[in-house]
């Protein structure tokens, strides 16, 4: 780790880490366009308008504003020193991002998404959500720009994230609950791919994670990349060096590939990917694709998937409804057969422990998502010891959590 | 035989005048026995050509009625070897009917590509449909299956330009299914001069059959899709009988249900022509 505090150059060598995915939306046997012909066209269409759309000052010009003064970005790259001494290992940093507007990570990629839609032309925006935080993202961006905002949400999710259903209805979204299949976020993914493919001339779908068809985990994952490359400049601000691990929790994947995506020329820091172990990854009730799935074919891409010898998909389970998804976006599937990046799970119980540690100690009442993320940072804080130095991304804040954790809990609200 | 089969198929509808009838229903719907039964119904009420669906249970471009179907065979104990089973009982007792797989990517995939390309041609498959493997991503699968003379049948759809086509075109075998309508399997239908238009593309730049399907429900509706393709697929309408059979209680109804709306739909298509010329 001697060479750890060098950023490196800028310009990354060729058959770099972060030049995936390839022309074809490929990062290495993983990614694609999986997508019925309906949707072929726009998917090529939005790939084109992507580039443009990078090439352009403008665009990019006002991501950053809307960035800076709607989400308030840059978020804070903080020091947990009591969970630090609390541990008595690694010293341990927070990104920030549960302090954006909307209190989740989810609103980076949102606008990224929007403002091409907008240069698309399309006058309606559809959007699939499960705990309702990329829901609510999605109708806050809808609302600020006038655009009629459509979510998909699956029943069940509907009736157990009832304050978010009521914040897209006040933002002026319409509330589509799902109850094929499962009525969860799956399905409503399913139902948001069957809109488009109905709508497909007036319509852009803002898919919430980095998964779906080529360009979208491409396209989530770069305006994500704004936490990576903030994390990196602060870190290096606060500790003259580059952290030894970074630490995300993964549902389908975004906030985690944004924070390591922009470190992963740097071979000296390590990426841990923290997956939903729910009852335990040796039972059917856990939602870690790659802990306890097999690569197949969903949703517009080949990724790891949970799915039963028949190639059928199982249907996921986590006390977290925003990692309760049987699949993962693909650039982790990548990363995880190359070895760049490891995954580890962690139990409903184990995320409940650290929500409430985090609460207690630092004063920062976390979602459940990075609570799961939490957990895995206290082991990893003592193999590191003391010289150690982590980053974790506290992705979202628990404020739509409390119900669900009062209810686990045995507490009366 | 094989994709032959098909070739024959359409070649001798043309010979009579009229568009072939592609009737769609889901392996294993209501139950493996019945579904095998509703089968030999379709070809003794006159389908030319049947597309026998592989249940998955995320069929992303199927509206409601076959998502249920898929949700019944699953339950039933369908899912790929048992469509392949249900084939090759069919192909055993009919050795004219040409027999397509039609199903979404992760079943073919887990299996295997070589495998079920392999495992649907001893079965006596003609043809495979794969929803969501367009050209772009159908090569492993398309190998596989060109390799044993099945037919690799692609979608074209009204969002698939004139140079799109070609794409489309280029590796596609047996016949070209034409979506009538952007939208998910038994939604409305576009507008007939579209589909005309949409079916002549599709005619001219692949030089194979063009069979339109989506949202044919009706006699009627068939009679004139009839009048502008060389085939007319209809499933969301059969699927709902093996529905209302299941509804009623009494599964196995289903074969008479089917017959008798198989029966009227072929009429509508053989005489589609004839009528009009008639007017």
């Amino acid at each position: 780790m001697t060479n750890a505090a060098q950023p490196r150059s800028k310009t990354p060598p060729p058959n770099s880490w972060s030049q995936w995915p390839d022309a074809n939306g490929r990062f290495g046997e993983f990614g694609g366009r999986y997508v019925p012909e309906t949707l072929m066209p726009l998917v090529l269409e939005l790939e084109q308008e992507y580039a443009r759309a990078k090439a352009d000052p403008k665009f990019q010009e006002e991501f950053d504003w809307l960035l800076e003064h709607y989400v308030g970005r840059p978020s804070p790259m903080y020091y947990a020193e009591r969970l630090t001494k609390h541990f008595g290992g690694a010293k341990i940093y927070f990104k920030r991002d549960e302090l954006n507007h909307t209190g989740a990570h989810k609103i980076n990629n949102c606008i990224g998404q929007v403002l091409l839609a907008r240069r698309m032309g399309k006058t309606r925006i559809i959007a699939e959500t499960g705990a309702g935080q990329h829901g609510v993202a999605t109708a806050t961006i809808c609302a600020r720009f006038g655009l009629p905002c459509v979510v998909f949400m699956g029943e069940t999710d509907v009736e157990r994230q009832k304050p978010n259903v009521f914040r897209m209805r006040l933002l002026g979204a319409e509330i589509v609950p799902v109850s094929a299949g499962t009525g969860t976020l799956k399905d409503a993914m399913n139902e948001a791919l069957r809109d488009w493919v109905t709508n497909v001339a007036t319509t852009f779908y803002v898919i919430g994670t980095a998964a779906g068809p080529h360009p979208y985990p491409m396209l989530v994952r770069d305006f994500q990349s704004v936490i990576g490359r903030e994390a990196r400049e602060q870190i290096l601000k606060a500790e003259g060096r580059l952290p030894d691990v970074l630490v995300a929790a993964i549902g389908g994947g975004s906030n985690a590939i944004g924070l390591f995506h922009p470190f992963l020329e740097d071979e000296s820091v390590k990426m841990i990917g923290v997956e939903a172990g729910g009852h335990g990854v040796d039972t059917p009730m856990h939602a870690a694709s790659l802990s306890g799935g097999q690569p197949g074919i969903l949703h517009g891409n080949r990724t790891y998937l949970l799915q039963d010898d028949n190639g059928q998909i199982i249907d996921a389970h986590s006390i977290s409804a925003g990692l309760d998804y049987p699949g993962i976006g693909p650039e982790h599937s990548f990363l995880y057969e190359a070895g760049r990046a490891t995954y580890r799970t962690c139990t409903d119980k184990e995320a409940l422990d650290a929500f409430q540690l985090c609460t207690k100690l630092e004063g920062i009442i976390p979602a459940l998502e990075p609570a799961h993320a939490l957990a895995r940072v206290g082991d990893i804080a003592k193999e590191l010891g003391k010289d150690g130095l982590i980053v974790m991304n506290m992705c979202g804040r628990g404020d739509k959590d409390i119900f669900a954790v009062a209810g686990h809990l045995g507490m009366k609200i | 035989m094989t994709a032959d089969r098909i070739s024959a198929t359409f070649a001798s509808c043309a010979r009579e005048g009229r568009a072939a009838f592609v009737a769609y229903l889901m392996a294993a719907d209501p139950d493996i026995e019945t579904s095998y039964q509703n089968l030999l119904s379709l070809s003794e009420a006159g389908a030319d050509i049947i597309e026998l669906g592989a249940p998955f249970t995320d069929p992303m471009a199927d509206g409601v009625a076959i998502q249920k179907a898929a949700l019944r065979a699953l339950k039933a104990g369908g899912n790929l070897t048992v469509t392949l089973e249900i084939a090759r009982r069919f192909r055993s007792v009919n050795t004219s009917t040409p027999l397509i797989v039609m199903g979404y990517a992760n079943p073919i995939h887990r299996m295997g590509f070589a495998t079920f390309a392999r495992a649907a041609a001893d079965a006596g498959v003609d043809g495979v449909i794969t929803v969501d493997l367009p050209p772009e991503e159908d090569a492993p699968l398309r190998t596989e299956l060109a390799a044993l003379g099945l037919a690799v049948i692609r979608l074209a759809t009204p969002t698939t330009t004139e140079k799109r086509m070609e794409t489309v075109g280029n590796g596609s075998s047996g016949f070209v299914y034409y979506v009538s309508v952007a939208g998910v399997t038994g939604a409305g239908v576009g507008t007939e001069a579209d589909i005309a238009a949409g079916v002549e593309r599709a005619r001219r730049i692949s030089k194979l059959p063009v069979a339109v399907g989506f949202g044919v429900r009706t006699p009627d509706q068939a009679a004139a899709f009839a009048r502008i393709s060389d085939g007319v697929v209809v499933g969301s309408a059969l699927v709902e009988e093996v529905r209302a059979a299941v509804d009623l209680g009494d599964p196995a109804s289903s074969v008479k249900r089917i017959s008798v709306v198989a029966k009227s739909l072929s009429n509508a298509i053989i005489t589609a022509r004839t009528v009009r010329s008639a007017h």
